[in-house]
């Protein structure tokens, strides 16, 4: 119930500001940018390219998505009110989360477009679209869960998008350590890195292990996120 | 209703609060006072559950802060000192959404939040962003944003700073009403405001307590005898020893001379009343009284004395 209030509340407070609306549409104006040009020099009826550079798009808002979300609390004091009310820290943690995690899917929902105009003038296989969206979803989770950590870190909402955007690029990129260090690292950071689970979603397979490491990746980084509003605690 | 015993607080070598025991009981508005950095709000961030003590106690309606800290949280109105409020949503937006977070069901939500804006003055701007009101207006939207819901404990941590004098009024006024039926503690490091509001008085210093007692009491434990300003047309020198023959009076002080015209401060004995007995003498030797004005010894000496003390042992 406290989750709902909660949710609602900062999935309001993103339309107040003028966050919502121009992260949407910028993304929307880079997506459609993508799609278009990727068909246009392809002429392939397929998403798959435009998801990968939905990717790099989402690198660079979702930090903007959740970097207010603790650290403006924390700057303006509303935090101490939050938090001395009969609600549980987790259940502040998800509300959040739950929030940033809609404003991305309503994102989402709305480059479907796209997959309209396949359909009306195109021939596209619908398995990899879908798959390749709910691989965009739970990478976004993904996403959101390592920005909000992010922004339990400082009261500086520019400091939490900076932190979160390294965090996210680096976990992206980590996979690149493969073979690299000479012992046998490569199915560790193969493992660790979100990429290497995303191209089975982008051909069209829905792996229950890359469902279960996304999921999992998410859990950890709200369960970090809990212990680090309770930091101050141990002061 | 409150109940506090041995807590300290240690911020890791910093110790922020040293042993402190005190106990509130249902219905009383207690005073903290203290200079800043004395351990008000660290002592409201305990009872709140905001922050957890290094050690001892502290219950709130028998329930242990730390223990059963989201039973505790329901019980208490907490508005912390700078007055964080979400400054995009509607006044009626904000409490309701606290009232939400405190679990008040849905159909006597509405009830409540309305009684919380109309008890604090707030209800004929409901539907007004909160960044758009007078720092007063915001105050008022704190408190009912505290009030909301009935809590049994308002804990209000410099709820006048930063108002203008006519707005200090108010809120005193406010409080002063609220404390009526609920138990109301409030820091604040201005004198005047608990001899205003409190009827208990607890006087923190560098994390320990100095004082516990009522404003009267504490006014009249540490004054001595009554204290008399009087101006007094007349030869300044003749006047103070006439004075200083009386019966009733200790000692009297020159506060200054212009133009023919004294100004003293008489010092009475304790338990004495010396107002009647100086006019009479004033006028018996032809002198003109202009003024005189019992000086209530006001709470600055009073902190100032204790606090002297304090470090002295």
């Amino acid at each position: 119930m406290n989750i709902f209030a909660i949710m609602k509340r900062e999935l309001k407070a993103y339309f107040y500001s003028p966050i919502a609306y121009v992260v949407f549409a910028l993304f929307l104006l880079l997506a459609g940018y993508f799609f278009s040009m990727i068909l246009l020099l392809s002429k392939e009826a397929s998403m798959r390219a435009a998801m990968y550079n939905f990717v790099i798009t989402l690198l660079f808002f979702a930090p903007l998505i959740t970097m207010r979300l603790f650290a403006e609390e924390r700057k303006t004091g509303t935090l101490e009110v939050l938090m001395t009310r009969p609600v549980r820290d987790i259940e502040v943690v998800l509300g959040k989360f739950f929030a940033a995690l809609s404003l991305y899917a309503l994102m989402l929902a709305s480059t479907l477009v796209y997959v309209g105009v396949l359909v009306k003038y195109g021939n596209p296989d619908m398995g990899p679209i879908w798959s390749g969206y709910l691989g965009l979803f739970l990478l976004g989770a993904c996403f959101i869960a390592l920005g909000i950590f992010a922004s339990t870190l400082t009261e500086s909402q520019i400091i939490a998008a900076v932190v979160g955007f390294a965090f996210m690029l680096l976990f992206w990129v980590i996979g690149w350590l493969s073979g690299t260090l000479g012992f046998s690292t490569e199915s560790i950071f193969t493992y660790i890195s979100l990429s290497s689970h995303f191209d089975d979603f982008v051909r069209g397979i829905i792996d229950f292990r890359a469902v279960i490491y996304y999921l999992s990746f998410v859990v950890f980084f709200l369960f970090v996120t809990v212990k680090s509003i309770e930091v101050r605690k141990w002061k | 209703m409150i109940h506090v015993k041995n807590l300290c607080k240690k911020y890791s070598s910093f110790e922020a609060l040293k042993d402190i025991s005190f106990d509130v009981e249902k219905g009383e508005v207690v005073g903290f006072l203290g200079p800043n950095g004395a351990g008000k709000t660290t002592t409201m961030r305990i009872l709140t559950g905001y922050l957890p003590m290094t050690s001892g106690k502290v219950e709130i309606d028998g329930l242990d802060v730390y223990e059963e800290s989201l039973k505790v949280r329901s019980k208490i109105g907490y508005l912390p000192e700078t007055t964080p409020l979400y400054m995009d949503m509607t006044v009626k937006e904000y409490v309701s959404y606290i009232a939400e977070l405190k679990k008040i069901s849905k159909e006597e939500r509405k009830e409540q939040v309305k009684k919380a804006m109309n008890d604090c003055g707030v209800g004929h701007i409901k539907d007004k962003l909160i960044k758009t009101l007078s720092k007063g207006f915001k105050q008022r939207v704190g408190i009912a944003q505290a009030l909301v819901g009935n809590p049994e404990v308002l804990i209000l941590d410099e709820p006048t700073i930063g108002l203008d004098p006519n707005q200090i009024v108010e809120i005193r006024n406010l409080i002063k009403d609220l404390g009526k039926e609920k138990t109301v503690i409030l820091s604040t490091h201005i004198l005047q405001e608990v001899s205003a509001t409190c009827n208990k008085v607890i006087i923190i210093s560098e994390g320990k307590i100095v004082a516990i007692d009522s404003p009267e009491n504490l006014t009249s434990r540490l004054s001595g005898g009554m204290r008399v300003d009087i101006t007094v047309k007349g030869p300044e020198s003749e006047i103070r020893t006439c004075l200083e023959g009386l019966d009733a009076i200790k000692e009297v002080k020159e506060a200054g001379q212009e133009g023919g015209i004294a100004t003293l401060r008489v010092f009475a004995k304790e338990g004495q009343d010396p107002r009647e007995v100086i006019a009479s003498a004033v006028v018996r030797n032809g002198w003109g009284l202009k003024e005189m004005r019992r000086e209530a010894v006001n709470l600055e000496e009073i902190f100032m004395k204790l606090t002297k003390d304090d470090k002295k042992s």
